[in-house]
């Protein structure tokens, strides 16, 4: 069966898709997380690409239905593609999507230099804490409760928080 | 010669993702410590994700599904290297083989990142992404152990011995390269050995086969929750 033709542009979908909270971390939208890349409506059928963060995210189907019932909700049928081929960064976190980040405690991640991250950088960098501002922290494990988050601890105002990966 | 297939070069790896993402799975819930139990449950995670998407490439070009190449091949088909096969519920073992394995693959990553076919350069390059963080993990437990003279033995020990298999896991042409990077972090020569390599299989692996398998084959036609 052939889906209704939406009338929908390609801006309302955007819109849309900018109200779906992230499933991990509620407080930033889909596309503040940057994992939207691509929107199309062609003949009124309309194409979502999703490029995961971590290739094993387990909220990845989450967020799958979650576009397709916001859309549906529209009186759209969208074709969501799961892009695996293609590379998420943490550079593709929008601005207004760190701003969220920090003020909900969790350190946005560094921007990624043309070289990976290494553990002398984790370990001597100046991280910022988001609940004092203090660049007194240190790393206390590379993982977290999921993957794309590490844990530092605060020496200023002693307190852990997460720290966004750059990847 | 025909060009190896896509499934030649990435199912190696697919099955050494999906064991040794397996293996590390085995501390959830009692590592030494909880930063350790998230550590390698983290990795766990991510290694099973890498296996997805490669068997998600492989099942494209074999018409099959991940969850068939994951599940429904018999044993003796499975491409993994013996070190991941391995069961060593040892600290210094765990640690031994996370850094073989993880500059093992650092190496074999760098190689396919410079492929031809760009599904292969791209699905390496997503890779390296995160499994720079298990480096870092590896070489932080590096530093703890050879720290201390107890740490060292147990190391070496483990290291040692789990040496071969460590070799088994890159093609003949890039085993130099690993003895050299790991000879020069560890400052110590390795012995020379017979490497174990990929068709060999250890008996831990069935009984690990056996229980991987254990949810599908109760429900052939798919299992929902």
């Amino acid at each position: 069966m052939t889906p209704t033709p939406t009338a929908l542009t390609e801006a309302e979908i955007w819109e849309a898709l900018a109200r779906i909270p992230d499933p991990e971390i509620p407080v930033i939208s889909l596309v503040d997380l940057g994992v939207v890349t691509a929107v199309e409506v062609t003949d009124g059928a309309v194409g979502v690409e999703l490029t995961p963060t971590f290739l094993g995210c387990p909220a990845l189907e989450a967020m799958t239905r979650a576009i397709a019932a916001e859309l549906e909700a529209l009186g759209a049928e969208a074709d969501v593609r799961v892009r695996t081929d293609r590379e998420w960064t943490t550079d593709l976190i929008t601005p207004a999507g760190r701003e969220k980040l920090r003020a909900a405690g969790f350190a946005p991640p560094k921007p990624r230099s043309d070289a990976a991250p290494t553990l002398v950088q984790l370990e001597r960098g100046s991280f910022r804490c988001p609940w004092c501002g203090s660049t007194d922290t240190k790393l206390e494990n590379l993982f977290g409760p999921t993957p794309c988050r590490s844990l530092r601890y605060c020496n200023a105002c002693r307190q852990p928080f997460e720290q966004f990966k750059t990847i | 010669m025909p060009a190896p297939s896509r499934a030649d070069i990435l199912l190696p790896l697919a099955d050494d993702e999906l064991i040794v993402g397996w293996r590390n799975s085995e501390w959830t819930g009692i590592a030494p410590f909880l930063e350790e139990d998230v550590a390698f449950s983290s990795i766990a995670q991510n290694e099973i994700g890498h296996a997805r998407a490669l068997y998600e490439i492989v099942a494209e070009e074999l018409g099959s599904t991940a969850d068939a190449l994951a599940y429904d091949r018999p044993l003796d088909e499975y491409r993994c290297a013996p070190l991941v096969q391995l069961r060593r519920m040892d600290w210094a073992a765990t640690i031994a083989r996370h850094v073989l394995y993880e500059t093992a693959d650092a190496i074999r990553i760098a190689s396919l990142a410079a492929s031809d076919d760009p599904v292969v350069a791209g699905i390496a390059a997503r890779i390296d992404r995160e499994e720079v963080y298990h480096r870092m993990h590896a070489e932080m437990w590096l530093d703890r152990l050879l720290a201390s003279t107890d740490g060292r033995d147990r190391l070496d020990h483990a290291l040692d011995e789990l040496w071969p298999y460590g070799l088994g896991v890159l093609d003949e042409g890039r085993r130099p390269e690993l003895r050299r990077a790991l000879e020069e972090r560890l400052d110590r020569a390795l012995p020379d050995v017979e490497p174990a390599v990929r068709g060999r299989y250890e008996p831990e692996l069935a009984e690990l086969h056996d229980e991987m398998t254990s949810v599908r084959r109760s429900a052939p036609a798919g299992a929902r929750w």
